[in-house]
Parts: structure tokens; sequence; C-alpha cells
């Protein structure tokens, strides 16, 4: 059961959500749509469930219109940030509910919904709550009965919008692997929205990164974390640091750095950033080559498995971060004012123009 | 359970605002009502029996508490229907309508029962039209339930109102993705949840309508056995200087009222089992 969407724009008055959107949705896949808030994300899953009409463009289910057809015909799976529990209802008729609103010639007899409940509180792992009220439920029990409500109706496609963002950190972790898992086992086509690329990149099969309204780049969560198409969803995902500078002939000169850079060869003396990641930052005490920079520790950081480390750099006005493992830290035994020498092992080259 | 011991509490204060609270009550309702039964036991079981269950006093009952009931139920369904006109819609004059709703409450309640009937007599602007149909609202039965139902309509508007704002859309979105329909999401998902604040709303649209003394006898035609209500059969013995007979019958109304406000307070809690 694969999505098409085509073109699909939406505005808010002056505020455009959406301009021009076309994504495709492979069937079976766990899609994850990745931006900061306000990128369109949540809107155009609302658009995909129903919830929310586009102003132009269309939505293909399995290849069949459905821009026109109504939210109760498009047979979706909806999960709310907020799970959306009817709080009157006990557990059992909450998941009962899509099936016990079903018109008398497609219900299932009481015997039938009664089994396919049990089975559902049994995958979401929840088989002895279901006499409780959503409120004697923690807030990660609530949302895998949201879960389990919204699969009971056996939808051709689940959507769920920030399915763990109203969670605590430790829960939420937990149920992202419980959701990877479970998406093995059933293998609905499945799109949820996030705004932490952190969740995208461990649950989902392919990430959208969304930005303003647009589609910035659609990949493999390796893909997009290690070629990003453009600056911005290299920024999104991880800590980066910027050098500043300009390329020409094929050469970029940032600032004491020399990179080559193939992809800009036509560039004359064009301004361009270097972006490196964090942790592709080394840092060591004495010049092995002149590919090194010299650079002055500020501050350091310890934050669990991982040290953070703030340098100045001449001619930079901006500090630059990189992160070391612990033991490479107690190794190099680095002091706060200690001169040292940073290397960037992988940078890459955008020009002025490219950058958000 | 410790019935007056406070749990240790960062907040001060337990003591001297439920002492307060006692004293209050007691100053302002116990104080009264129990002066009220003790001027009846004046009077020996068979008189207070023979008092209370004349025929006129038992006829009024039945129009007092019919009535009273069937004006609360009509406020249910209209209330709720202009609270959730008021909570889901923006149009024109909004506003204004919500504060016409208060009205009622602020109205003196001979004003109220002089307009009704003569809006509503046989020659006023709506009676006049009612008339040739057969109709007759002043000075008749109906009147009495026309008048309840203008008083008691503020209470249920303003009882369910805040809990149509609370209900969140994405209750109404998630019934819709499960396949409900508008009339399922209606039953199934809005109106339990609004059940307790319409139960309340029709209590105190039940009790509002059975004090109600001022509006009514200006539109209820006071005829004996037919259109004459509780209150003013008290009125009528306190006129005679039946001291007595009058909070005889004012007991029984207390007793009444207060029975059929626990079974509703009763059912509201249980309508609310699941908040915990």
């Amino acid at each position: 059961m694969g999505i098409e969407i085509e073109n699909i724009s939406k505005h808010f008055g002056d505020f455009s959500a959406l301009g021009n959107v076309s994504l495709t949705v492979p069937s079976g896949e766990l899609v994850a749509l990745l931006g900061p808030s306000g990128c369109g994300k949540t809107t155009l899953l609302r658009i995909i469930a129903g919830l929310e009409t586009a102003d132009s463009g269309r939505i293909l289910f399995n290849g069949e219109d459905t821009t026109r057809s109504h939210v109760r015909e498009r047979k979706v799976g909806f999960v709310f940030q907020h799970y959306a529990l009817f709080r009157h209802m006990t557990v059992f008729d909450n998941v009962a509910f899509g099936l016990t609103v079903r018109p008398k010639s497609t219900r299932p007899s009481r015997e039938e919904i009664r089994k396919k409940v049990t089975e559902l509180l049994h995958l979401v792992q929840l088989e002895n709550m279901a006499n409780r009220y959503p409120s004697q439920l923690s807030g990660g029990q609530r949302q895998r009965i949201a879960l389990a409500r919204a699969l009971a109706v056996e939808p051709q496609v689940l959507l769920l919008d920030e399915p763990f963002g109203a969670l605590d950190a430790q829960v939420r972790a937990e149920l992202r692997r419980w959701l990877r898992k479970l998406h093995d086992e059933i293998h609905v086509t499945s799109v949820f929205v996030t705004h932490d690329q952190e969740e995208a990149l461990e649950v989902a099969d392919r990430i959208v990164v969304m930005n303003r309204g647009k589609v910035e780049q659609v990949g493999t969560p390796d893909q997009v974390y290690e070629h990003p198409a453009s600056p911005f969803v290299l920024n999104f995902l991880g800590n980066v640091n910027l050098f500043h500078g300009r390329i020409s002939q094929g050469q970029a000169h940032l600032g004491g750095l020399q990179v080559d850079s193939k992809g800009y060869a036509g560039a004359d003396d064009t301004p361009a950033v270097g972006y490196v990641r964090s942790h592709d930052i080394e840092i060591e005490r004495d010049r092995q080559d002149d590919s090194s920079i010299k650079a002055v520790v500020r501050t350091i950081l310890k934050l669990g498995p991982f040290v953070r480390i703030s340098l100045a750099i001449e001619g930079n006005s901006e500090f630059i971060e990189a992160e070391l493992t612990r033991d490479t830290y107690k190794h190099l035994n680095l002091q706060q004012g200690e001169q040292v020498y940073v290397r960037p092992r992988r940078v890459r080259v955008f020009v002025e123009d490219f950058q958000i | 359970m410790k019935l007056f011991k406070p749990q240790n509490n960062v907040l001060p204060g337990f003591g001297p605002t439920l002492g307060f609270t006692l004293f209050y009550l007691s100053l302002i309702v116990l104080i009264p009502l129990s002066a009220l039964i003790f001027r009846t036991a004046g009077l020996t079981w068979g008189e207070f029996i023979s008092t209370v269950t004349a025929p006129r006093v038992m006829a009024s009952y039945r129009v007092t508490f019919g009535s009273a009931i069937i004006a609360a139920l009509i406020n249910v369904v209209f209330g709720v229907l202009v609270a959730w006109v008021l909570v889901r819609y923006r149009f024109f004059g909004r506003r204004i309508v919500d504060a016409l709703v208060d009205l009622p409450f602020a109205l003196p309640t001979a004003v109220t029962g002089i307009t009704l009937a003569t809006i509503y007599s046989s020659n006023g602007w709506v009676g006049r039209f009612l008339e040739p149909l057969g109709i007759k609202i002043a000075f008749t039965p109906l009147g009495i339930i026309l008048a309840m139902t203008f008083i008691g309509l503020p209470f249920v508007v303003r009882t369910v109102q805040p809990v149509i704002e609370e209900i969140e859309v994405e209750l109404e979105e998630a019934a819709t993705c499960l396949g409900a329909n508008r009339w399922q999401t209606l039953q199934l998902v809005i109106f339990p949840m609004l059940l307790p604040s319409i139960l309340t709303g029709f209590a105190l649209s039940f009790a509002r309508g059975v004090g109600e003394y001022g509006s009514i006898i200006f539109i209820a035609g006071n005829m004996p056995m037919i259109s004459e209500i509780t209150p003013l059969m008290i009125i009528t013995k306190l006129e005679q200087f039946d001291y007595q007979g009058a909070t005889a019958i004012a007991c029984v109304m207390l007793l009444s009222s207060f029975l059929i406000l626990l079974v509703v307070n009763l059912l509201q809690r249980w309508s609310r089992r699941y908040a915990e």
C-alpha cells in the first residue's frame, strides 16, 4: 500500500505551509517526516489522513486518487501526540471503538471483536489493562493503547503525529525501539512526524527532511547523514561547525583550511562555507602537518559518554565544538586555556548561495 | 480515614477555613432550616399529615415538581444546543448572544412574570398567533413551564459551556479516523463527556424552577387544583396566619427537593466514574 503525494500546496492565510511537495512512500516502509517546528510536516501528515485539505495537488493510495475522499473512507490509522484516548471508555472499549462503530452489515460479532481486541492488547503488551480507564495508565501505556486502537481497523496506512513527543526521555527511547520492532512484525505502511533527528535515524527506513514547507532531502538514514544534500540537512542532523572562506578552481580556502571541492570546479572566488560535524574534529597536541589549525581550549563539558570541547580559532569569531570519546579525552588530558591543533576529518563545502 | 485530620501540607489554612465554612453554612443555611423544622414540630403528626396531603396542596406538588422537571428537560435540550453553538461557531453577534443568556439571572422575577404574561396572553405579541391554534399559554399550567424554562436556561448553558470548550478536537478527529460518522461521534464520544455537566445543569435548573415564585404567579392564573404552585400555597397559609401549616408544606418541599438533588448528584458521580 504505497502513498503518492503529488504537488501538494497548502496556505494558512498568508503563510505558505507547504509549497508544491511531492513524495513517494513505498509500500510497507516506515518513513519519518523530519524537520523543525513550523516546517509543514504535521500539515502534510494531516493532508495524507484527510483531516486537512490541500489547496492543490493530489494524494494517491496504491495509485488510486483519494484527494476527494473523506477521512472515514481512507482507512488510515492516526496516532496523536497527546493520545486522544476516549477517557470515559475502558481500554478495551477504546481499542474496540473502530469495530463497534461499523455498520451492522460489516461489523464483526461480539466474540470476534473480543478476540481481535485481545490480540491487539497482546501485541502492545497490555493484555491485563483491558478494564482500566486511560487515566489509570502511564503516558507510554496510553500511547500504546492509542496505537492498538488505530490498528484495530486494519488501516492501509498508519500515520503518527509526534507519537513520542509527550513522553519522558527514557520511555521515549524504549517506545521507539518497540515501534521499530512492531513495524518489522506487521509491515503496515507508516509515516511518522518528528522533530527529533535521533528518533528519525533510529526508527525510520527512510527519512524525509523538510524545511519551510519544502522537502530538502529524501533518503535512508545513512544517506541523509553521510551525504546531506544541503547545508540545512547537515545542520539539522547533528552538531556542525562552520568555516567561512572562498572557493576557486576546485579548491576551497577556509581560514587556514585547504579543501579539494571538485563539485564546484567552475566556481571562481565564490564565498563558501565548510561544514564539519563535531565528532569529525580531531585534537592533537603537536602539529603533524599543515592540514591542522591552531586553537585554544575554552571550555570542557563532560556529557555522559562523550566530552564536548569548545575551541577558539584565530580569525574565527565563533567557537568551534569538538566531541571526543571519554577515552580520547583522558588520553589527551586537555586543560582549559591550553593551545592545541585541530584537524577536521571530513569537510563538506557548500557555496554561500546554498546557505540557509 | 481520619475525618478532620489534614495531611501534612506546606500550604497552611485547613483549620481556620474549615471552621469558617462550617460556621458560615450553619449561620446562613442550617439555622434557618432547623427553625423551619422546629416551627413545624408544633403540629401533631395527624395535623401535619392532613395539612401536607390536603387535595389542593397535593395538586400543587404535582404542578410544581412536574413543571420543574419538564422545564429542566427542555432546558437540557436547548441549553446544550445554545452552549454548543456559542463555543463551536464564530458568527456576527456571538458575544451579544452570549451575554443575553445571562439575562434571566439578572431580571427581577416579577418583571419576567409580567413580561411573559403580556406577550403570551391571548392578545399579546406571541399569544395572538397561538390562540387560533388552540394553544393557551398565559394563565394555564403551560405558562408555569414557560416561566420555569426561562429562568432555568442560563444554568444549563453556563455549566455545559466550559466543558464543551475543553473537548479537544483531536478526540473527534480520532473517532472520525476510526470510521465513526458524525452521529456516532456525538453519541459515543461527545455526549458521555458532557453528561456530568448536563446532569448538574439539569439539577440547578430544576431546583431553580421548584423554588421560583415571583414570575410564576403572574403567568400561572393560580387556579386551585390546576395551576397553583406549592410556594403559592405557602404564601396563602401565611396570609391566613397559619404559620405552622406553611412551614409544614415548606418541610415537604425541602425534603423532596433534597432527595431529588441527591439522586441527581449520585447519577452525576456515576457518570464521572472514569475520572477517579
